[in-house]
């Protein structure tokens, strides 16, 4: 049992236990802090891999953005004693029991399927490589999709910002409905 | 193999993780708990895509490049459904899926 095993057995066992949290705990916040800690685990394994740099993007993105504003509106539109609905317990349970068949059918078939690990020598996933193979408009290139997730996120943008804004309306007593 | 761990260990936690997440889907009724499962399913399927492409084939990069997009998508996506979110209960005052049956026909 060397270190990496047992960084990999803490990462992975972190990772289930906060997921299974996240999705049952009672109180909302609390639930969006073991989500954190589950997209930290996850940054955890991509240094494992060796992908410093997704690492660094999923730390910065998820754990720095996604749950920063995930824990905003949970602070803008509950409060934070506030305890979720349970659903009715019938469908709690027909829902894990069609989750654990799907789980282990999956698993099963993950068993059954002889993958062949290459043996080619890595490419090194460094800054430098990243960032060329990102503009680079060749065969290993990525300029198309880099200039479309940009498109994505302006739109993105302006679309929340549109949704979100408040509505100025000529009789302020309700907003309109329609 | 990767430092002794083998492929099948990466992969069976990114399944157990997904169908958590969609185990939290089903069951939830608030829905920013609902998106907090969708961000963990899109998680476990990053996980997949990076471990394929570190195991599978090591001298490209495709999977993380693809893991990136997602992670830019699964961004946009919480902006504009939180926008949404907060546009819902400025309407209801309530973000609860069992009351927002408005447009049921």
């Amino acid at each position: 049992m060397t270190l990496n095993d047992i960084m990999f057995y803490l990462f992975a066992g972190s990772i289930l236990t906060f997921s299974v949290m996240t999705v049952t705990s009672r109180r909302i916040l609390r639930s969006a802090v073991y989500l954190l800690f589950v997209l930290v685990s996850t940054a955890g394994l991509y240094f494992m891999l060796k992908y410093n740099f997704l690492a660094a993007v999923q730390l910065t993105v998820y754990a720095g953005g996604i749950i920063v504003l995930i824990i905003f509106s949970i602070l803008l539109t509950s409060h934070v004693s506030e305890k979720a609905v349970v659903a009715p317990i019938r469908q709690q349970i027909f829902s894990a029991l069609a989750v654990a068949a799907g789980a282990v059918l999956t698993i099963m078939t993950i068993f059954k399927f002889a993958f062949v690990p290459s043996a080619a020598t890595a490419i090194d996933s460094n800054v430098t490589n990243v960032g060329r193979a990102l503009v680079s408009t060749g065969r290993d290139g990525f300029a198309l999709p880099f200039e479309v997730i940009s498109v994505l996120l302006l739109a993105a943008m302006v679309g929340a910002i549109v949704l979100a804004k408040k509505e100025k309306t000529q009789n302020p007593a309700n907003s309109p409905k329609s | 193999m990767i430092d002794n761990i083998p492929l099948n260990s990466f992969l069976v936690i990114s399944t157990l993780m997904f169908f958590i997440g969609i185990y939290g889907f089903l069951t939830r009724r608030n829905l920013i708990t609902m998106l907090m499962s969708i961000e963990l399913i899109l998680n476990s399927v990053n996980i997949n895509f990076v471990v394929f492409n570190r195991f599978l084939y090591p001298n490209q990069l495709h999977g993380h490049f693809f893991s990136l997009i997602v992670i830019a998508v699964a961004a946009s996506e919480a902006a504009v459904a939180i926008a949404i979110i907060i546009n819902i209960y400025r309407n209801f005052k309530s973000i609860d899926v069992d009351n927002l049956d408005q447009m049921k026909f």
